[in-house]
Formats: C-alpha cells, sequence, structure tokens
C-alpha cells in the first residue's frame, strides 16, 4: 500500500524510472535482487515500489529472473537484438511529447494519403523506367 | 507605448498568411531557421508586451501607489485602462505557465531520450530492432541514436537503407529536435503561434529528406524510399499509438506530411526565396523593435513617477 501511494505521488514518470533501474542493473555485473537495487538506489524508491518496476520490466521482457533464497534476482536481457526489439516501441512510451522528440522516418497516412501516395509512386516508377524526365 | 505595445501582440495574427509560403516553397534549412526563429521571437515578444501592459497597470493601483510612496501617473499619458492590464495579467501567468510547463516536460523527455539511447546497444550509431512492424526513427542523445527495425530493413532496398540512414542522421546532427523543441517554446507562449510549430516538424522532415537527397544524389529515389516506408508502415502499424497519432490529423482534404515531402521531392528543388526571407525577418524584428520601445516607455513613465 505504501509503495502503491508512493508511486502515484511520485513525480518522476514511469519510463524513467524503469531506465534508471535498467542502468543500474547494466552496472552491476550480475543479478540484483529487489533489495539490493534498493540499497543501490540509496533509498530513492521504496521496496515495494521497485518489486513493481521489476516485475513490470520482467513482463516486458526487458529483464531475465532466476530465483535467488526467498525473491527473484533479475538481470537485463542481454542478446542485443532481443532486449533492444521491446525497448524499441517502449521507448519513451509514458511521455505525452514522445512523437516530437523521436523523429520518424515515415509518419502516419490517411486513407486518402495512401491513394495519394501511390498514384505518386506509380508515377514515379513509369518516369523512371522509360527514363523521361517529368 | 499606446501602439508600439500591442503590436507583438497583434503580429501572430499574420502567421497563418506566411507559414505555409515558408513550409513549401522555401528551402527547407532556410524555412526551418526562420519557421522557429519567428516562433520563438514572438512570443517572447508578445510575452514581454503583456508583462508591460500588466506593469502599467498596477502601476494605477491607489493603494499600491500609496504603499510604494509615488505617485499615480495622471489619466491622459495612461498607456493602458486598467481592464486591458487585468486582461494582460491574466494572460501572462497563462502564457508563463504554460511555457515553464513545456519546457520541464521537454527537459525531463530529451534526457530521459538521451538516457535510453546510452542504453542502447549501437554499433555506429544504429540500433538495429528485431521487429516484423516497420518503423524507424531517430533517438536525439548524446550522441543519439537511430533505431530501425528489421521490417523496416526488408521493407527497402540497400539503396535505399542508405537514403533512410542519412535521412535519419540528419535528424540527429542537425539538431532537429531544438528547432522543433524552440517553435513549440514560442507556440505554448502563444497558442497564435501554434502553425508555425506544426510547420516546423514538418521542415525538419523535409530538411533531412533533402540531406539524404544531397548525400546519394538522386532526389527520385528518395522520394520512392519515404513513400515505400510509410506505406508499408500503415499496413503493419496497428497498434493504438499509430490510431492515435492518426486522429490528430485526419481528413482535413488537404493531403498529409508524407505526399507532400514526396511531391516536393518529385518537383525541382525550392530555392532560398530572398524576398519571402527578407520579410519574414521584418516580422520577428518588427516584434522586438516595438517591445523594446514599450518598454523604454514603460521605463520612462516609471522614472517620472520616481519608481527605480
Amino acid at each position: 500500500m505504501d509503495g502503491n501511494t508512493r508511486d502515484q505521488t511520485s513525480r518522476q514518470p514511469n519510463g524513467a524510472r524503469e531506465t534508471q533501474i535498467l542502468a543500474l542493473l547494466q552496472h552491476a555485473g550480475g543479478a540484483l535482487t529487489p533489495g539490493e537495487v534498493v540499497e543501490r538506489l540509496q533509498a530513492e524508491l521504496t521496496y515495494s515500489t521497485v518489486v513493481t518496476i521489476l516485475t513490470r520490466m520482467h513482463g516486458k521482457g526487458m529483464l531475465h529472473r532466476s530465483p535467488r533464497g526467498r525473491a527473484y534476482a533479475y538481470a537485463p536481457v542481454t542478446d542485443d537484438a532481443g532486449f533492444a526489439a521491446r525497448r524499441m516501441r517502449s521507448v519513451l512510451d509514458d511521455r505525452p511529447d514522445r512523437e516530437a522528440v523521436l523523429a520518424r522516418f515515415a509518419d502516419e497516412l490517411s486513407d486518402a494519403d495512401a491513394d495519394l501516395l501511390r498514384q505518386m509512386l506509380g508515377d514515379t516508377d513509369d518516369g523512371g523506367t522509360d527514363g523521361t524526365d517529368r | 507605448m499606446r501602439l508600439a505595445v500591442y503590436l507583438p501582440l497583434l503580429l501572430p495574427l499574420l502567421t497563418p498568411l506566411g507559414v505555409r509560403l515558408l513550409a513549401e516553397r522555401c528551402e527547407p534549412r532556410l524555412g526551418t531557421w526562420l519557421l522557429s526563429l519567428c516562433a520563438l521571437v514572438l512570443g517572447a515578444a508578445s510575452t514581454l508586451s503583456l508583462g508591460l501592459l500588466a506593469l502599467a497597470g498596477l502601476v494605477r493601483v491607489p493603494w499600491l501607489a500609496a504603499l510604494g510612496h509615488w505617485a499615480p501617473p495622471a489619466p491622459r499619458d495612461d498607456p493602458a485602462a486598467v481592464p486591458v492590464s487585468l486582461a494582460a495579467g491574466l494572460l501572462l501567468g497563462g502564457a508563463t505557465l504554460m511555457a515553464v510547463r513545456f519546457l520541464l516536460r521537454r527537459a525531463r523527455t530529451l534526457a530521459a531520450a538521451a538516457l535510453d539511447a546510452a542504453c542502447m546497444p549501437a554499433h555506429d550509431g544504429l540500433v538495429v530492432v528485431d521487429d516484423e512492424a516497420p518503423d524507424a526513427f531517430a533517438l536525439p542523445g548524446l550522441p543519439g541514436r537511430v533505431v530501425v527495425s528489421t521490417g523496416m530493413l526488408h521493407t527497402l532496398e540497400p539503396a535505399e537503407h542508405r537514403i533512410l540512414l542519412a535521412h535519419e542522421r540528419a535528424h540527429l546532427t542537425s539538431h532537429h529536435y531544438a528547432f522543433v523543441a524552440a517553435a513549440q517554446l514560442g507556440a505554448a507562449a502563444n497558442p497564435l503561434l501554434r502553425p508555425l510549430a506544426r510547420a516546423v516538424t514538418y521542415t525538419i522532415e523535409r530538411w533531412a529528406d533533402e540531406s539524404a537527397a544531397a548525400s546519394t544524389g538522386d532526389r527520385r529515389q528518395v522520394a520512392r524510399a519515404v513513400g515505400k516506408a510509410a506505406l508499408a508502415a500503415r499496413h503493419a502499424d496497428r497498434t493504438p499509438r499509430g490510431a492515435l497519432g492518426f486522429l490528430g490529423r485526419g481528413g482535413k482534404g488537404t493531403p498529409g506530411p508524407v505526399p507532400r515531402r514526396v511531391a516536393a521531392l518529385l518537383a525541382p528543388p525550392r530555392g532560398p526565396r530572398p524576398l519571402l526571407t527578407a520579410v519574414t525577418l521584418a516580422v520577428p524584428a518588427a516584434a522586438l523593435l516595438a517591445a523594446g520601445e514599450a518598454a523604454l516607455d514603460l521605463h520612462r513613465l516609471l522614472e517620472s513617477l520616481g519608481i527605480r
């Protein structure tokens, strides 16, 4: 309960906490239990908040876990591709201004836009094969 | 003071006239600079004007004058009636609040992005992600990362991979997030400037497209790569996020950003447009001059009242 209230009132959004904990686990050089994470965070978060975050990160596939004593010990998923794949969709996910910061190669299309685009690309393909300009 | 103080508040009303020209007809790098500069300066100047109007009203409040031991100015050199000052004060509060809120939020997001970027295993700034959904984006950071899904790589041919990379790297090396943030800061302070901020998110894409075209030497090929990627991303993207982003742009009859980018790449390159540039620069310059003049007037008024 304590952890939950803290969860809601704390200013720091979940994504930032996850990144913080992820960085900590990456530099730890081995799996850490929630208790060890709390210790290394120097009491920034309560034990139950850390457990919540670690469980959620495990659910997202960002962390491996193995039983150690009564708790689990967590380590980052190390294979590059597997790790990054799960991260890609969650980058800045809980940020309201996510889209303004991530510069996407191809933006969303409406139906009309898609039709228009197909038309334009069809035209360039013809132009390209004929070798004629415009 | 009478006219000068209102000019920075009126000038943003002109922005719808120039935005289209700057976004569509101007060379995109110059267009981005001009649009961001206008948004930032007009946002600052209009906020300053609101502050001056509010302050000029404050001087007139009798009990404040009594408290500060100055004589309220004679009604004839009233720079602003009290209701105007009151409204200005309220707007000033709103503008400041929104600008500060925006700055804090954006600073946090950029810091989170930098942290995310630092945590990503990258080779030469590129992160390839094993994900069938075609997606690619630039993540600002120190250094930033270009994140591309395998789905996007499968969609495009090798020559188009180079275009995609050149496009996303241009976003990072030219610090496009800073232009967007500057324009959005202006728009946060003054909502009349929102069209400018929206235009900047488009012109940075054009700028990156032209950078990619310059590095590959074939604008037509860039157009094809952009169109192909957008169509592929559309087929794959069934996540709520995509749908949500899509709501914001929906059906106004005018083509969206991607078809306009493709059309611009298929048309001959745009020149620097010296006349448009000069006229555009005159707007923020006039706003600054007017705000400065108004500030000087208020300063004189305060001095005449013995306030310093």
